[in-house]
């Protein structure tokens, strides 16, 4: 817990109330955040300690203190399941699926924003609508048609990784384009004349002037988009095989017919955190920064 | 992938088409690719929720008037059209499989309403209490995103690692050390498996409010505080008459939002009780799941879903309908 | 709008007509197309993932030097396999060969994608005769050619830890369900239990509960195939099980949520005295408990001796293979499960997981003759029943596994289990029953 000093420190221009807040005020604030920072803390506390005791500790009574630290679960986590195959696998399928999306749903966006047409509202609203598609519905669906398209057309959709990147891409859409669109709606458009007058076309003018505009928003919604993909199961566990199956899938090898490796589990549940919560955390900048005029305006 | 040739296209054409080229071009074709432009830019997102979305739904559909059970797996298309029969058990309340569903709709309901409150509740007295900083705000901050952040199944599998009964963390602080419980209470089975199920979802959930709001705080402008603060009012009161009314439309969206994510859920229930939730926490996803998977009867569980998805376009659309006419009462 | 909104039904339209016309897993059986390749899903048998593969990629590699055929592996988790077999089923693709549990063969069978082995597909791997008769009967619905072939066999037995017992002052082991409670009053003490169960598993709750039928003298199916949960030995059965909780205390109430055997790291752990389980052998090493510091009995029966009928006390438990009927390479499928049914194969493979053979000569090898496995091949020969054979059985097992786990709940809440309460349960799982 970080410390936190009673008088806060500030300078003229950041106060929110340029009246002092009273001691009572930084009293609740000081028990409400203590205590939610102890919420937020506690499993991932107990997902750090328990990666670290002996298998005994973590199949036995829970205990603060390990009766020994090891490092043996973070290298038995590769062994016990492929994890670097599925670590790669979900890369792959992450980060493809995060490109495209972005890519798709800027110029989406973009034609929102700018742009009015007939069907305008029909496509917002439809595309919002699939936000609330509940998953199972259209599991089966969804891959009876990938592997018809796939008898067709040759293009293997199914167990491979292009149907899994075409799948989450998708389902990182309607949040995506929406965002964008707000964010786009708050980008002046005196700077699209001004692009077009300096020669660019409309889709210059989008890639020049209003792309680097919304940085913060594409980031922010690039940052979803991985997330979605990354932490992703029900589809992923349909979808793929020993070849393609990704990370959030594959935890799922440490709890076998015979025994629960918790404190594998534990590890292997960090080593798959590690690249979003950084990325998150890395990002999270962006994040306020997108949200504040994308969604929220 | 076709999906991005199309955009591509539209730049080529875009970049020849300057003013130095001097084209002599009728503008008869200017203006109909100005017409055409958008739909361009809105092809590949059209092919892909159609590819994923949208025939998927319209197949799910249609199996949801047909008597897919594990007999015409195989040949599933020729499975016998059911009519109405799919709707007409699910709908039954008087029979088990209607009364289950009735009571995992209410479980829903009930457990939806809470979890979007309290995260809501949380979100936003975090995103005020960080409005003003503080030495130590940055660490919160992102500390309290970390939740967000984690994979679902990582996350999740810790909660269940925690809630185990004899095992666990929450019962060896509960029972062993502070004594509450004379016994060392079920989590993950029997009546408060709820409960768990509310902390779960709600520790995963509320980051996501707090990221709205602070987002949304950042565009009250601070002479508005300082105006109220002139005119004596404390931070109650600024809260009360400038936070609060300021977030509306960024409430209006997040409690959308919330709403259908919660009441989707699937993963947090599915890894913390495995197959078969207990009944005080069987929340309507898996109920559909274990409904069409476990018992392979895929008919009915697509009109199950179909039934959902129903409910959820008509409160989605009240809604909508409802706080937008109330914005513009405000707004006038 | 109007063309956008033509393209779009236009799009629609394609996709559906492309959906039906190429649909329905494939009316074709099986081809030949691919003669070189097979692609092989395995349950997961051992430890992990990895060890399995570990055990079948040399065989495999045997195989394809003999045949010529390279066989694609995939050891597919227990949480996946059912939900990937009928993906599998309604699109037509899957595996060549496949591994089920044995107890989803009937319903599978149904379902019309696995490829039926009628006698003359039995002639191309040996003969049905060199199965045992018992593994046999859990291959698919009576009268009906089997959907899949016996590969590994496992039985229930009665595992006591033999220091718990020493400390107590037991010296043999319960051989009726009077004793076994008796005996669990006297071991359960300071802390340590009786008897462990694993309440919130539905696929073992169903194990316990239908040998319990089978000695009160019930199935919880009629002969015709028609769900008959609340009989009075349906009754009788459930709350007996329940009531080594309930009444008889001598299952600790933790037990109620463990899923994940954890009674088994109970009992490994000397926390517990006795389990029920099914070949647990390999476990018990795994856990790190060497082979003397446990003994094996055979599963407590109502009174006298094990045997058919009343004296049923182990389900045939254990994997079966099964051949795709949608195969690019049936010859080859065919070669394969010849081969995996082979006694060499056999023998190979049942040491390594603990199991025993249902191929009656690699039965009589005598690493399935010691003192563990001895218990686990008389039990499975003599007085072992198959789960009832009908298209149902998974739903069975989820509906009564369930309502059994409820049962735990309440038994763990400290609520009274009755035989009204427990009629109602099954009466609520019978319902949920597809209607026939």
């Amino acid at each position: 817990m970080p410390e936190r000093s009673v008088r806060v420190p500030r300078s003229p221009r950041t106060p929110r109330s340029p009246m002092a807040a009273p001691p009572s005020f930084l009293w609740i604030r000081r028990v409400f955040l203590t205590l939610l920072t102890a919420f937020v803390v506690l499993p991932v506390f107990v997902m750090v300690t328990s990666s670290l005791k002996p298998l005994e500790d973590v199949s036995g009574k829970f205990r603060w203190i390990p009766s020994g630290l090891t490092i043996r679960p973070y290298i038995d986590i590769w062994s016990t399941v492929p994890l670097a195959d599925y670590f790669v696998n979900s890369l792959i399928v992450a980060g493809t699926a995060t490109v495209f999306s972005v890519v798709v749903a800027v110029f989406s966006a973009y034609a929102v924003s700018r742009y009015s047409f007939r069907g305008k509202r029909v496509f917002t609203v439809t595309v919002l609508s699939t936000q609330m598609f509940p998953g199972i519905l259209f599991l089966l669906p969804l891959f009876l048609i990938f592997v018809n398209i796939g008898d067709v057309t040759g293009i293997p959709l199914f167990g491979s990784r292009l149907g899994l990147i075409i799948t989450y891409l998708t389902f990182s859409l309607p949040f995506s384009i929406w965002m964008l669109i707000g964010y786009f709606d708050s980008v002046p458009r005196e700077l699209d004349e001004a692009a077009k007058v300096d020669g660019c076309g409309p889709v210059g003018a989008l890639l020049r002037v209003v792309v680097p505009a919304a940085r913060p928003g594409i980031v922010a919604v690039a940052v979803y988009a991985f997330m979605t993909a990354w932490g992703e199961v029900l589809f992923a566990s349909v979808m793929t095989n020993e070849t393609t199956r990704t990370l959030a899938v594959g935890l799922q090898g440490y709890s076998t017919l015979n025994d629960v490796y918790w404190n594998q589990i534990m590890a292997a549940s960090l080593v798959v955190s590690v690249p979003v919560v950084a990325g998150f955390l890395l990002l999270q900048r962006y994040l306020v920064a997108g949200l504040t005029a994308g969604a929220v305006k | 992938m076709t999906t991005t040739a199309s955009p591509e296209a539209g730049e080529r054409t875009a970049r020849t088409d300057r003013p130095g080229a001097q084209a002599p071009r009728a503008p008869r074709f200017g203006r109909l690719r100005r017409i055409g432009l958008p739909y361009l830019l809105l092809l590949p997102a059209l092919l892909l929720e159609l590819l994923v979305h949208l025939v998927p739904m319209a197949t799910g559909i249609a199996v949801s008037f047909k008597e897919l059970t594990q007999f015409y797996l195989r040949d599933w298309i020729n499975s016998p059209w059911a009519a109405l029969e799919n709707y007409r058990v699910a709908l039954d309340f008087d029979a088990p499989v209607g009364q289950a569903l009735l009571s995992s709709f209410a479980t829903t309901c009930l457990f939806t309403a809470l979890s979007v409150a309290l995260c809501w509740v949380l979100g936003v007295s975090a995103a005020i209490f960080l409005q003003e900083s503080f030495r130590g705000r940055g660490i919160l901050r992102t500390l309290f995103l970390v939740p967000y952040a984690l994979p679902v199944y990582a996350a999740v599998i810790t909660w269940s690692f925690m809630f185990q009964r004899d095992n666990g963390l929450i019962n060896h602080v509960l029972h062993d050390q502070l004594g509450l419980a004379d016994t060392p209470p079920f989590w993950l089975i029997g009546e408060n498996s709820f409960v768990a199920l509310l902390v779960v979802s709600v520790w995963k959930g509320w980051p996501f409010a707090f990221l709205i709001v602070t987002a949304g705080l950042q565009n009250i402008p601070r002479d508005l505080y300082e105006a109220a603060a002139l005119d004596g009012a404390g931070i109650p009161q600024q809260i009360r008459r400038i936070t609060l009314p300021s977030l509306r439309p960024v409430n209006q969206v997040l409690v959308l939002v919330l709403f259908l994510w919660t009441f989707n859920d699937f993963n947090t229930p599915f890894v913390l009780f495995g197959n078969a939730a207990p009944e005080s926490a069987n929340l309507i996803s898996l109920h559909i799941y274990q409904s069409s998977f476990q018992t392979w009867n895929f008919g009915l569980g697509s009109a199950m879903s179909v039934l959902l998805l129903l409910f959820l376009l008509a409160v989605t659309s009240a809604y909508l309908l409802f706080t937008s006419r109330g914005r513009q009462a405000g707004d006038a | 709008m109007r063309r956008n909104k033509a393209a779009s039904v236009g799009a629609l339209v394609l996709s559906l007509a492309l959906t039906s016309a190429a649909c329905g897993g494939g009316t074709s059986g099986g081809s030949n197309e691919q003669p070189k390749t097979l692609t092989y899903w395995a349950s997961n048998q051992g430890a992990s993932i990895e060890v399995d593969k570990k055990v079948l990629q040399p065989e495999l590699d045997k195989f394809e030097k003999e045949t010529g055929i390279k066989v694609k592996l995939e050891v597919v988790p227990w949480s996946d396999l059912l939900n990937r077999i009928m993906t599998a089923s309604t699109t037509g693709r899957g595996p060549d060969v496949l591994n089920i549990g044995n107890t989803w063969s009937a319903s599978l069978q149904a379902g019309g994608a696995l490829m039926p082995w009628d006698d003359a597909a039995f002639q191309k791997i040996g003969g049905k005769d060199k199965f045992v008769e018992s593994a046999l009967g859990s291959t698919g619905a009576e009268g009906k050619p089997p959907a899949a072939v016996p590969l590994y066999s496992m039985a229930y037995a009665l595992y006591y830890n033999k220091k718990l017992f020493k400390e107590a002052g037991i010296s043999k082991p319960p051989a009726t369900w009077d004793e076994l409670v008796s005996t669990g009053k006297k071991l359960t003490k300071d802390g340590k239990a009786g008897l462990g169960v694993e309440g919130s598993n539905l696929s073992n709750n169903i194990h316990q509960v239908f040998v319990l039928g089978k000695q009160h003298g019930v199935d919880f199916f009629t002969p015709d195939g028609k769900a008959d949960f609340t009989s009075d030995g349906a009754v009788a059965a459930v709350k007996q099980y329940v009531d080594l909780m309930a009444t008889h205390k001598i299952v600790p109430r933790g037990n109620a949520e463990y899923e994940q055997n954890q009674s088994l790291s109970d009992f490994a752990t000397d926390k517990t005295a006795m389990v029920l389980w099914q070949t647990a052998a390999a476990t018990f090493a795994a856990k790190g408990m060497s082979e003397d510091e446990w003994g094996v009995a055979p599963a407590p029966v109502q009174s006298g001796a094990p045997g058919q009928g009343k004296g049923t006390n182990s389900m045939v438990a254990g994997i079966n293979l099964a051949v795709f009927k949608n195969t690019k390479n049936s010859e080859g499928a065919m070669k394969f499960v010849e081969f995996m049914s082979s006694d060499g194969e056999q023998k190979i493979l049942n040491k390594a997981y603990g199991s025993i053979p249902p191929v009656k000569t690699a039965q009589q090898d005598p690493a399935f003759n010691g003192p563990g496995i001895a218990t686990l091949r008389e039990t499975l020969t003599t007085s072992a029943a198959a789960l009832p054979q009908v298209p149902e059985e998974s739903q069975f097992e989820t509906v009564v596994g369930t309502a059994v786990k409820e049962l735990f709940a309440e038994a763990a809440a400290g609520r009274p289990v009755t035989d009204q309460l427990v009629r109602a349960k099954l009466d609520k799982a019978q319902q949920q029953m597809p209607k026939k």
